[in-house]
Protein backbone atom coordinates (compact mmCIF):
# COMPACT_ATOMS: atom_id res chain seq x y z
CA UNK A 1 0.00 0.00 0.00
CA UNK A 2 3.24 2.08 0.65
CA UNK A 3 4.23 2.36 -2.87
CA UNK A 4 1.62 3.86 -4.48
CA UNK A 5 1.84 7.07 -1.93
CA UNK A 6 3.93 10.00 -2.75
CA UNK A 7 6.82 9.89 -0.64
CA UNK A 8 8.08 13.56 -0.15
CA UNK A 9 11.65 11.91 1.63
CA UNK A 10 12.41 10.35 -2.61
CA UNK A 11 14.34 13.04 -4.25
CA UNK A 12 15.20 11.32 -7.79
CA UNK A 13 18.51 10.52 -9.15
CA UNK A 14 19.76 9.96 -5.39
CA UNK A 15 19.13 6.25 -4.80
CA UNK A 16 21.02 5.45 -8.46
CA UNK A 17 24.14 8.15 -7.42
CA UNK A 18 24.38 6.39 -3.72
CA UNK A 19 24.84 2.75 -5.56
CA UNK A 20 27.18 3.83 -7.83
CA UNK A 21 28.54 5.22 -4.89
CA UNK A 22 28.64 2.28 -2.63
CA UNK A 23 30.29 0.41 -6.13
CA UNK A 24 32.87 2.63 -6.13
CA UNK A 25 33.75 2.15 -2.83
CA UNK A 26 34.02 -1.46 -2.75
CA UNK A 27 35.82 -2.01 -6.28
CA UNK A 28 39.08 -1.17 -5.04
CA UNK A 29 39.12 -2.74 -1.80
CA UNK A 30 37.74 -6.32 -3.52
CA UNK A 31 40.44 -5.31 -6.08
CA UNK A 32 43.25 -5.54 -3.63
CA UNK A 33 41.91 -7.89 -1.99
CA UNK A 34 41.61 -10.43 -4.62
CA UNK A 35 45.32 -9.49 -5.45
CA UNK A 36 46.42 -10.56 -2.32
CA UNK A 37 45.69 -14.52 -3.22
CA UNK A 38 47.57 -14.17 -6.26
CA UNK A 39 50.29 -16.90 -7.00
CA UNK A 40 52.59 -14.72 -8.65
CA UNK A 41 55.46 -12.97 -7.76
CA UNK A 42 54.20 -9.74 -9.19
CA UNK A 43 51.15 -7.11 -8.63
CA UNK A 44 50.87 -6.79 -12.89
CA UNK A 45 49.61 -10.22 -13.57
CA UNK A 46 47.11 -12.66 -12.50
CA UNK A 47 48.43 -16.17 -11.60
CA UNK A 48 46.18 -18.19 -10.06
CA UNK A 49 44.75 -18.36 -6.42
CA UNK A 50 47.57 -18.83 -3.46
CA UNK A 51 47.78 -18.34 -0.17
CA UNK A 52 51.72 -17.84 -0.55
CA UNK A 53 51.33 -14.00 0.30
CA UNK A 54 49.89 -14.50 3.20
CA UNK A 55 52.27 -16.75 4.53
CA UNK A 56 55.12 -15.18 3.60
CA UNK A 57 53.74 -12.13 5.44
CA UNK A 58 52.95 -14.40 8.47
CA UNK A 59 56.41 -15.50 8.36
CA UNK A 60 57.75 -11.83 8.24
CA UNK A 61 59.45 -10.85 11.82
CA UNK A 62 58.54 -7.42 10.61
CA UNK A 63 55.56 -7.45 10.06
CA UNK A 64 54.49 -8.89 13.72
CA UNK A 65 56.40 -6.81 15.36
CA UNK A 66 54.89 -3.57 13.60
CA UNK A 67 51.28 -5.01 14.19
CA UNK A 68 52.06 -5.57 17.91
CA UNK A 69 53.65 -2.19 18.41
CA UNK A 70 49.95 -0.65 16.37
CA UNK A 71 47.66 -2.23 18.08
CA UNK A 72 49.97 -1.47 21.57
CA UNK A 73 49.96 2.59 20.54
CA UNK A 74 45.91 2.59 19.56
CA UNK A 75 45.06 1.03 22.84
CA UNK A 76 46.90 3.17 24.84
CA UNK A 77 45.93 6.42 22.75
CA UNK A 78 42.18 5.49 22.57
CA UNK A 79 42.32 5.06 26.45
CA UNK A 80 43.98 8.08 27.29
CA UNK A 81 41.99 10.22 24.39
CA UNK A 82 38.39 9.06 25.52
CA UNK A 83 38.98 9.56 29.09
CA UNK A 84 39.84 12.88 28.50
CA UNK A 85 37.18 13.48 26.26
CA UNK A 86 34.25 12.13 28.06
CA UNK A 87 35.56 14.65 31.17
CA UNK A 88 36.04 17.56 28.73
CA UNK A 89 32.66 16.87 27.15
CA UNK A 90 31.03 16.66 30.88
CA UNK A 91 32.39 19.97 31.08
CA UNK A 92 31.41 21.98 28.52
CA UNK A 93 27.75 20.75 28.02
CA UNK A 94 24.81 21.38 29.54
CA UNK A 95 25.65 24.30 31.43
CA UNK A 96 25.53 28.19 30.85
CA UNK A 97 27.84 29.45 28.67
CA UNK A 98 30.74 31.12 30.69
CA UNK A 99 33.68 33.05 29.20
CA UNK A 100 36.95 30.83 27.81
CA UNK A 101 34.36 27.92 26.68
CA UNK A 102 35.13 29.27 22.81
CA UNK A 103 38.42 28.69 23.77
CA UNK A 104 38.41 25.06 24.99
CA UNK A 105 36.35 24.53 21.74
CA UNK A 106 39.37 25.82 20.01
CA UNK A 107 41.54 23.59 21.64
CA UNK A 108 40.07 20.05 21.78
CA UNK A 109 39.12 20.23 17.63
CA UNK A 110 42.57 21.99 17.20
CA UNK A 111 44.20 18.92 15.67
CA UNK A 112 40.87 18.90 12.84
CA UNK A 113 41.57 21.93 12.01
CA UNK A 114 45.68 22.04 11.64
CA UNK A 115 47.09 19.36 9.02
CA UNK A 116 48.83 16.61 9.85
CA UNK A 117 51.85 17.37 8.18
CA UNK A 118 52.30 20.77 10.63
CA UNK A 119 51.71 18.76 13.68
CA UNK A 120 53.86 16.08 12.37
CA UNK A 121 56.44 18.49 11.43
CA UNK A 122 55.91 20.46 15.10
CA UNK A 123 56.26 17.04 16.77
CA UNK A 124 59.77 16.25 14.95
CA UNK A 125 61.13 19.51 16.12
CA UNK A 126 59.91 19.51 19.61
CA UNK A 127 60.26 15.23 20.29
CA UNK A 128 63.95 15.55 18.75
CA UNK A 129 64.82 18.00 21.18
CA UNK A 130 63.35 16.27 24.01
CA UNK A 131 64.76 12.66 22.67
CA UNK A 132 68.11 14.58 22.82
CA UNK A 133 67.69 15.98 26.64
CA UNK A 134 66.28 12.98 27.95
CA UNK A 135 67.71 9.94 25.64
CA UNK A 136 64.27 8.53 26.09
CA UNK A 137 63.69 7.03 22.61
CA UNK A 138 59.99 4.78 23.72
CA UNK A 139 56.60 4.40 22.54
CA UNK A 140 55.95 7.25 24.77
CA UNK A 141 55.66 9.96 22.06
CA UNK A 142 54.05 7.96 19.86
CA UNK A 143 51.19 7.25 22.54
CA UNK A 144 51.19 11.24 23.16
CA UNK A 145 50.94 12.46 20.31
CA UNK A 146 48.29 10.05 19.00
CA UNK A 147 46.37 10.99 22.22
CA UNK A 148 46.12 14.50 21.09
CA UNK A 149 44.74 14.34 18.13
CA UNK A 150 42.41 11.41 18.87
CA UNK A 151 40.61 13.45 21.69
CA UNK A 152 38.63 15.40 19.20
CA UNK A 153 37.92 12.09 17.44
CA UNK A 154 36.82 10.76 20.93
CA UNK A 155 35.00 14.03 21.94
CA UNK A 156 32.69 14.54 19.20
CA UNK A 157 30.33 11.53 19.66
CA UNK A 158 30.52 11.77 23.41
CA UNK A 159 29.32 15.32 22.73
CA UNK A 160 26.68 15.03 20.62
CA UNK A 161 25.48 12.45 23.12
CA UNK A 162 25.14 14.42 26.06
CA UNK A 163 23.31 17.56 23.94
CA UNK A 164 20.75 14.88 22.51
CA UNK A 165 20.43 13.56 26.46
CA UNK A 166 16.76 14.50 28.13
CA UNK A 167 17.43 16.42 30.92
CA UNK A 168 14.05 15.75 32.87
CA UNK A 169 15.89 12.32 33.92
CA UNK A 170 18.88 13.62 35.79
CA UNK A 171 16.13 15.93 37.48
CA UNK A 172 14.07 13.49 38.01
CA UNK A 173 16.43 11.71 39.65
CA UNK A 174 17.91 14.55 41.85
CA UNK A 175 13.87 15.05 43.14
CA UNK A 176 14.19 11.48 44.20
CA UNK A 177 16.81 12.55 46.09
CA UNK A 178 19.86 10.99 44.51
CA UNK A 179 23.18 12.77 44.89
CA UNK A 180 25.04 14.65 41.91
CA UNK A 181 27.21 11.67 42.13
CA UNK A 182 24.43 8.95 42.18
CA UNK A 183 23.29 10.63 39.13
CA UNK A 184 25.93 11.00 37.46
CA UNK A 185 26.82 7.35 37.91
CA UNK A 186 23.20 5.88 37.62
CA UNK A 187 21.24 8.01 35.06
CA UNK A 188 24.24 9.83 32.84
CA UNK A 189 26.34 7.28 32.43
CA UNK A 190 24.64 4.44 31.51
CA UNK A 191 22.92 6.79 29.16
CA UNK A 192 25.94 8.32 27.70
CA UNK A 193 27.82 4.57 27.54
CA UNK A 194 26.99 4.32 24.10
CA UNK A 195 28.85 7.75 23.08
CA UNK A 196 31.71 6.49 25.27
CA UNK A 197 31.96 3.24 23.33
CA UNK A 198 32.04 5.16 19.86
CA UNK A 199 34.13 7.61 20.84
CA UNK A 200 36.78 4.86 22.04
CA UNK A 201 36.79 3.16 18.78
CA UNK A 202 36.39 6.33 16.97
CA UNK A 203 39.69 6.99 18.97
CA UNK A 204 41.31 3.33 18.28
CA UNK A 205 40.92 3.40 14.69
CA UNK A 206 41.94 7.22 13.74
CA UNK A 207 45.15 6.00 15.54
CA UNK A 208 45.83 2.58 13.88
CA UNK A 209 45.04 4.90 10.72
CA UNK A 210 47.71 7.03 11.74
CA UNK A 211 51.01 7.07 9.07
CA UNK A 212 51.79 10.77 8.67
CA UNK A 213 52.57 11.85 12.22
CA UNK A 214 54.11 8.39 12.92
CA UNK A 215 55.82 8.54 10.54
CA UNK A 216 57.70 12.00 11.59
CA UNK A 217 58.06 11.06 15.25
CA UNK A 218 58.80 7.33 15.39
CA UNK A 219 62.48 6.59 16.46
CA UNK A 220 64.83 3.56 14.57
CA UNK A 221 63.10 0.42 14.50
CA UNK A 222 59.14 1.77 16.01
CA UNK A 223 57.60 1.18 12.68
CA UNK A 224 53.75 0.56 13.27
CA UNK A 225 51.63 -1.12 10.23
CA UNK A 226 51.19 1.59 8.03
CA UNK A 227 54.62 3.20 8.24
CA UNK A 228 56.01 -0.32 7.13
CA UNK A 229 53.43 -0.35 4.45
CA UNK A 230 54.45 3.30 3.49
CA UNK A 231 58.21 1.86 3.37
CA UNK A 232 57.20 -0.79 1.42
CA UNK A 233 55.30 1.01 -1.09
CA UNK A 234 58.51 3.38 -1.81
CA UNK A 235 60.39 0.22 -3.27
CA UNK A 236 58.74 -2.43 -5.90
CA UNK A 237 55.67 -3.69 -4.46
CA UNK A 238 54.53 -7.07 -3.93
CA UNK A 239 51.31 -8.95 -3.45
CA UNK A 240 52.72 -9.16 0.32
CA UNK A 241 51.00 -5.34 0.76
CA UNK A 242 47.99 -7.38 -0.37
CA UNK A 243 47.92 -9.58 1.83
CA UNK A 244 49.12 -7.50 5.02
CA UNK A 245 46.12 -5.11 4.22
CA UNK A 246 43.55 -8.07 3.90
CA UNK A 247 44.48 -9.12 7.18
CA UNK A 248 44.06 -5.00 8.71
CA UNK A 249 40.78 -5.38 6.98
CA UNK A 250 39.82 -8.54 7.77
CA UNK A 251 40.37 -7.72 11.61
CA UNK A 252 38.66 -4.07 11.15
CA UNK A 253 35.66 -5.94 9.73
CA UNK A 254 35.73 -8.11 12.60
CA UNK A 255 35.78 -5.06 15.13
CA UNK A 256 33.17 -3.36 13.49
CA UNK A 257 30.91 -6.29 13.08
CA UNK A 258 31.15 -6.84 17.02
CA UNK A 259 30.78 -2.65 17.80
CA UNK A 260 27.43 -3.44 15.65
CA UNK A 261 26.48 -6.23 16.71
CA UNK A 262 26.76 -5.21 20.74
CA UNK A 263 25.76 -2.05 20.27
CA UNK A 264 22.16 -3.20 18.82
CA UNK A 265 21.69 -5.61 21.81
CA UNK A 266 21.92 -2.39 23.63
CA UNK A 267 19.16 -0.63 21.91
CA UNK B 1 19.22 34.87 46.17
CA UNK B 2 21.44 36.74 44.03
CA UNK B 3 24.53 35.95 45.80
CA UNK B 4 23.57 32.00 45.67
CA UNK B 5 23.06 31.90 42.14
CA UNK B 6 26.90 33.86 41.63
CA UNK B 7 28.12 30.67 43.56
CA UNK B 8 26.47 28.50 41.89
CA UNK B 9 27.35 30.10 38.66
CA UNK B 10 31.15 30.33 39.78
CA UNK B 11 31.44 26.60 40.73
CA UNK B 12 29.87 25.12 37.35
CA UNK B 13 32.02 27.33 35.91
CA UNK B 14 35.27 26.33 38.09
CA UNK B 15 33.78 21.75 37.47
CA UNK B 16 34.17 23.19 33.52
CA UNK B 17 37.60 24.18 33.67
CA UNK B 18 38.35 21.37 35.98
CA UNK B 19 36.86 18.30 33.71
CA UNK B 20 38.72 19.93 30.65
CA UNK B 21 42.11 20.24 32.19
CA UNK B 22 43.66 16.72 31.56
CA UNK B 23 42.51 17.15 27.49
CA UNK B 24 43.62 20.68 27.73
CA UNK B 25 47.12 19.50 29.16
CA UNK B 26 47.49 16.95 26.20
CA UNK B 27 46.74 18.85 23.71
CA UNK B 28 49.01 22.47 24.55
CA UNK B 29 52.19 19.42 24.88
CA UNK B 30 51.38 17.75 22.08
CA UNK B 31 49.10 19.45 19.33
CA UNK B 32 49.16 23.50 19.96
CA UNK B 33 52.67 24.24 21.69
CA UNK B 34 54.89 22.69 19.06
CA UNK B 35 53.05 24.80 16.36
CA UNK B 36 55.00 27.59 18.23
CA UNK B 37 58.15 26.56 18.00
CA UNK B 38 57.78 25.95 14.22
CA UNK B 39 56.97 29.30 13.91
CA UNK B 40 60.25 30.00 15.65
CA UNK B 41 62.09 27.92 13.52
CA UNK B 42 60.79 29.78 10.39
CA UNK B 43 62.68 32.82 11.13
CA UNK B 44 66.12 30.85 11.42
CA UNK B 45 68.92 29.37 8.70
CA UNK B 46 69.42 26.19 7.81
CA UNK B 47 71.90 24.23 8.98
CA UNK B 48 74.02 22.08 6.87
CA UNK B 49 73.11 18.68 7.98
CA UNK B 50 69.61 19.73 8.30
CA UNK B 51 68.16 21.25 11.62
CA UNK B 52 68.59 24.66 12.25
CA UNK B 53 71.43 27.30 13.26
CA UNK B 54 70.00 30.05 16.08
CA UNK B 55 70.55 32.76 13.70
CA UNK B 56 67.89 35.11 12.15
CA UNK B 57 66.69 34.91 9.13
CA UNK B 58 63.83 35.34 6.87
CA UNK B 59 64.89 33.51 3.53
CA UNK B 60 62.49 30.59 4.75
CA UNK B 61 59.53 32.86 4.65
CA UNK B 62 60.97 34.75 1.22
CA UNK B 63 61.02 30.69 -0.69
CA UNK B 64 57.29 30.31 -0.12
CA UNK B 65 56.63 32.07 -2.99
CA UNK B 66 60.78 33.52 -4.82
CA UNK B 67 63.85 31.69 -5.29
CA UNK B 68 67.29 33.51 -4.98
CA UNK B 69 69.38 33.31 -8.50
CA UNK B 70 72.38 31.17 -8.16
CA UNK B 71 74.52 33.90 -9.73
CA UNK B 72 73.21 37.47 -8.75
CA UNK B 73 71.44 36.59 -5.61
CA UNK B 74 68.25 38.23 -7.10
CA UNK B 75 64.97 36.96 -6.18
CA UNK B 76 62.16 35.82 -8.65
CA UNK B 77 59.48 34.24 -8.61
CA UNK B 78 59.60 30.16 -8.13
CA UNK B 79 57.60 28.72 -10.62
CA UNK B 80 58.10 25.08 -9.26
CA UNK B 81 56.77 26.29 -5.86
CA UNK B 82 53.48 28.46 -7.00
CA UNK B 83 52.72 25.19 -9.62
CA UNK B 84 52.28 23.04 -6.35
CA UNK B 85 50.31 25.94 -4.24
CA UNK B 86 47.89 26.14 -7.19
CA UNK B 87 48.03 22.13 -7.40
CA UNK B 88 47.03 21.77 -3.78
CA UNK B 89 43.79 24.52 -3.37
CA UNK B 90 42.49 23.42 -6.66
CA UNK B 91 42.65 19.59 -6.16
CA UNK B 92 41.29 20.45 -2.45
CA UNK B 93 38.74 22.13 -3.61
CA UNK B 94 37.46 20.17 -5.96
CA UNK B 95 37.67 17.09 -3.68
CA UNK B 96 35.38 18.83 -1.61
CA UNK B 97 33.09 19.47 -4.06
CA UNK B 98 33.45 16.06 -5.56
CA UNK B 99 32.63 14.20 -2.27
CA UNK B 100 29.83 16.31 -1.55
CA UNK B 101 28.09 15.81 -5.24
CA UNK B 102 28.35 12.24 -4.33
CA UNK B 103 27.79 12.11 -0.71
CA UNK B 104 24.90 14.07 -0.36
CA UNK B 105 23.01 11.73 -2.14
CA UNK B 106 24.44 8.72 -0.28
CA UNK B 107 24.02 10.61 3.00
CA UNK B 108 20.43 10.96 1.92
CA UNK B 109 19.92 7.64 0.53
CA UNK B 110 20.71 6.22 4.29
CA UNK B 111 18.90 8.54 6.09
CA UNK B 112 15.51 7.52 4.54
CA UNK B 113 15.95 3.92 4.35
CA UNK B 114 13.73 2.01 6.96
CA UNK B 115 15.63 1.71 10.61
CA UNK B 116 16.42 -1.74 10.19
CA UNK B 117 17.97 -1.16 6.68
CA UNK B 118 19.20 2.00 7.49
CA UNK B 119 22.25 0.42 9.51
CA UNK B 120 23.28 -2.04 7.63
CA UNK B 121 23.98 0.75 4.62
CA UNK B 122 25.70 3.03 7.30
CA UNK B 123 27.95 0.21 8.18
CA UNK B 124 28.49 -0.13 4.09
CA UNK B 125 30.28 3.33 4.78
CA UNK B 126 31.71 3.13 8.00
CA UNK B 127 34.27 0.28 7.27
CA UNK B 128 36.04 2.42 4.70
CA UNK B 129 35.96 4.88 6.75
CA UNK B 130 37.81 2.62 9.35
CA UNK B 131 39.99 1.09 6.75
CA UNK B 132 43.23 2.90 7.15
CA UNK B 133 43.97 5.38 4.14
CA UNK B 134 47.21 4.17 3.07
CA UNK B 135 45.24 0.87 2.42
CA UNK B 136 42.47 2.66 0.63
CA UNK B 137 45.00 4.81 -1.34
CA UNK B 138 46.56 1.73 -2.26
CA UNK B 139 42.99 -0.09 -2.99
CA UNK B 140 42.46 2.52 -5.80
CA UNK B 141 45.71 2.52 -7.17
CA UNK B 142 44.63 -1.17 -8.07
CA UNK B 143 42.03 -0.02 -10.06
CA UNK B 144 43.89 2.86 -11.95
CA UNK B 145 47.38 1.80 -12.47
CA UNK B 146 48.48 0.84 -16.04
CA UNK B 147 48.16 -2.89 -15.40
CA UNK B 148 45.08 -2.33 -12.81
CA UNK B 149 41.63 -3.44 -13.49
CA UNK B 150 40.53 -0.37 -15.40
CA UNK B 151 42.99 -0.80 -17.94
CA UNK B 152 42.62 -4.42 -18.31
CA UNK B 153 38.81 -4.48 -18.69
CA UNK B 154 39.36 -1.31 -21.12
CA UNK B 155 42.04 -3.58 -23.34
CA UNK B 156 40.06 -6.84 -23.11
CA UNK B 157 36.91 -5.14 -24.28
CA UNK B 158 39.06 -3.58 -27.01
CA UNK B 159 37.88 -0.30 -25.98
CA UNK B 160 41.78 0.99 -25.46
CA UNK B 161 44.73 -0.38 -27.45
CA UNK B 162 46.95 0.53 -24.76
CA UNK B 163 46.34 1.36 -21.01
CA UNK B 164 45.20 5.18 -20.36
CA UNK B 165 47.81 6.53 -17.81
CA UNK B 166 46.24 7.82 -15.33
CA UNK B 167 48.67 6.97 -12.19
CA UNK B 168 51.03 9.80 -11.24
CA UNK B 169 48.49 12.80 -12.78
CA UNK B 170 47.07 15.07 -11.05
CA UNK B 171 43.74 13.01 -11.78
CA UNK B 172 44.70 10.38 -10.15
CA UNK B 173 45.11 12.31 -6.91
CA UNK B 174 42.01 14.02 -7.22
CA UNK B 175 40.39 10.49 -7.46
CA UNK B 176 42.36 9.21 -5.30
CA UNK B 177 41.66 11.87 -2.35
CA UNK B 178 37.58 12.06 -3.41
CA UNK B 179 37.76 8.21 -2.55
CA UNK B 180 39.49 8.37 0.68
CA UNK B 181 37.93 11.11 1.83
CA UNK B 182 34.11 10.36 0.66
CA UNK B 183 32.81 8.48 3.96
CA UNK B 184 34.44 11.73 5.82
CA UNK B 185 31.78 13.57 4.12
CA UNK B 186 28.61 11.21 4.16
CA UNK B 187 29.08 10.31 8.11
CA UNK B 188 28.50 14.17 9.26
CA UNK B 189 25.60 14.35 6.97
CA UNK B 190 24.02 11.54 7.02
CA UNK B 191 24.22 12.69 11.38
CA UNK B 192 22.69 16.19 10.11
CA UNK B 193 20.17 14.02 7.65
CA UNK B 194 19.06 11.71 10.41
CA UNK B 195 17.89 14.27 12.87
CA UNK B 196 15.97 16.11 10.17
CA UNK B 197 12.70 16.01 10.97
CA UNK B 198 11.03 14.37 7.38
CA UNK B 199 7.39 16.03 8.50
CA UNK B 200 8.73 19.38 7.32
CA UNK B 201 9.21 18.12 3.67
CA UNK B 202 5.33 17.42 3.79
CA UNK B 203 4.79 20.84 5.01
CA UNK B 204 6.97 21.83 2.31
CA UNK B 205 4.72 20.29 -0.31
CA UNK B 206 1.39 21.04 0.93
CA UNK B 207 2.63 24.41 0.86
CA UNK B 208 2.78 23.91 -2.91
CA UNK B 209 6.77 23.86 -3.29
CA UNK B 210 8.29 21.66 -5.44
CA UNK B 211 11.04 19.54 -5.12
CA UNK B 212 13.93 21.75 -5.98
CA UNK B 213 12.31 24.24 -3.81
CA UNK B 214 11.86 21.68 -0.85
CA UNK B 215 15.86 21.00 -1.20
CA UNK B 216 16.42 24.41 -1.53
CA UNK B 217 14.78 26.43 1.45
CA UNK B 218 13.82 23.51 3.85
CA UNK B 219 16.53 20.44 3.70
CA UNK B 220 19.67 22.50 2.61
CA UNK B 221 19.43 25.18 5.08
CA UNK B 222 18.73 23.16 8.12
CA UNK B 223 21.42 20.26 7.40
CA UNK B 224 23.69 23.30 6.52
CA UNK B 225 25.49 21.94 9.89
CA UNK B 226 26.42 18.80 8.53
CA UNK B 227 27.57 20.43 5.51
CA UNK B 228 29.78 22.56 6.83
CA UNK B 229 30.97 19.56 8.94
CA UNK B 230 32.01 17.37 6.00
CA UNK B 231 33.77 19.94 4.10
CA UNK B 232 36.03 21.35 6.85
CA UNK B 233 36.40 17.61 7.77
CA UNK B 234 37.28 16.73 3.84
CA UNK B 235 38.83 20.32 2.71
CA UNK B 236 41.73 19.94 5.27
CA UNK B 237 42.69 17.21 5.36
CA UNK B 238 43.41 17.64 1.18
CA UNK B 239 44.71 20.73 1.42
CA UNK B 240 47.57 19.17 3.61
CA UNK B 241 47.36 15.81 1.69
CA UNK B 242 50.69 13.67 2.33
CA UNK B 243 50.34 9.59 1.77
CA UNK B 244 47.62 10.27 -1.22
CA UNK B 245 49.67 12.46 -3.44
CA UNK B 246 52.82 10.66 -2.48
CA UNK B 247 51.10 7.57 -3.58
CA UNK B 248 49.31 8.06 -6.43
CA UNK B 249 51.25 11.38 -7.78
CA UNK B 250 54.44 10.13 -8.00
CA UNK B 251 57.54 12.24 -7.27
CA UNK B 252 56.49 14.83 -9.82
CA UNK B 253 53.24 15.87 -8.98
CA UNK B 254 53.66 16.97 -5.52
CA UNK B 255 51.36 18.46 -3.38
CA UNK B 256 51.74 20.90 -0.61
CA UNK B 257 52.98 18.02 2.25
CA UNK B 258 55.08 16.54 0.20
CA UNK B 259 57.10 19.74 -0.38
CA UNK B 260 57.35 20.21 3.73
CA UNK B 261 58.39 16.83 3.88
CA UNK B 262 61.47 17.29 1.18
CA UNK B 263 62.65 20.18 2.90
CA UNK B 264 63.08 18.23 6.17
CA UNK B 265 64.72 15.58 4.23
CA UNK B 266 66.69 15.76 0.96
CA UNK B 267 65.96 19.11 0.95
CA UNK B 268 67.66 20.22 3.86
CA UNK B 269 66.21 23.43 4.65
CA UNK B 270 64.29 23.36 8.15
CA UNK B 271 63.14 27.04 7.99
CA UNK B 272 61.47 26.52 4.24
CA UNK B 273 59.79 23.83 6.06
CA UNK B 274 58.79 25.76 9.10
CA UNK B 275 57.63 29.09 6.52
CA UNK B 276 55.75 26.21 4.45
CA UNK B 277 53.98 24.68 7.25
CA UNK B 278 53.14 27.77 8.38
CA UNK B 279 51.79 29.06 5.75
CA UNK B 280 49.28 26.18 4.94
CA UNK B 281 47.80 26.20 8.98
CA UNK B 282 47.25 30.03 8.04
CA UNK B 283 45.58 29.27 4.47
CA UNK B 284 43.68 26.29 6.36
CA UNK B 285 42.57 28.48 9.28
CA UNK B 286 41.57 31.52 6.83
CA UNK B 287 39.02 28.77 5.76
CA UNK B 288 38.02 27.69 8.52
CA UNK B 289 36.72 31.32 9.71
CA UNK B 290 35.18 31.54 6.06
CA UNK B 291 32.78 28.33 6.90
CA UNK B 292 32.05 29.31 10.34
CA UNK B 293 31.08 32.48 9.49
CA UNK B 294 29.02 31.40 6.78
CA UNK B 295 27.60 28.93 9.03
CA UNK B 296 26.76 31.79 11.31
CA UNK B 297 25.08 33.91 8.95
CA UNK B 298 23.32 31.20 7.66
CA UNK B 299 21.84 29.95 11.41
CA UNK B 300 20.78 33.55 11.63
CA UNK B 301 18.94 34.32 8.54
CA UNK B 302 16.61 31.22 9.34
CA UNK B 303 16.73 30.87 12.71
Amino acid sequence: MAETRFQPARIPGFAAIAMLAFVALYLPIFTLVAYAFNGGTSIAVWEGLSLHWFSKAWANEAVKSATLRSLVIAASAAAVATTAATLAALGTTRRAGFKGQTFIYVMINQPLMVPEIVTAVALLILFGMVKSWTGYQGLGYLILAHAAFCIPFAYLPIRARLEGMDLSLETAAADLYASPWQTFRHVTLPLLAPGILAGAMLAFVISLDDVVITEFVKSGGQDTLPTYMLGQMRRAITPEVNAISTGLLGLTVILLTAFFLLTRKRN
Amino acid sequence: MSALEDQARARSVRNAWALSAPALVILAVAAVGPLLIVLVYSFLTPGKYGNVEWQFSTDGWLGILFTRDIFDETLKLADAHLTIWWRSVRLSLLTTLFTFAVGFPTAWFIATRPPRARGFWLFLITIPFWTNLLIRTFAINEVIRNEGLFNTVMIRLGLFSEPLRIINTDAAVLMGMTYVYLPLMVLPLFAAIDRFDMRLLEAGYDLYANRWQVLRHVILPIVKPGIVAGSILVFVPSLGAYVTPRVLGGGKNMMIGNFIELQFGQGRNWPLGAALSVTLLLITTAALLFYVRAANKGGNGHG
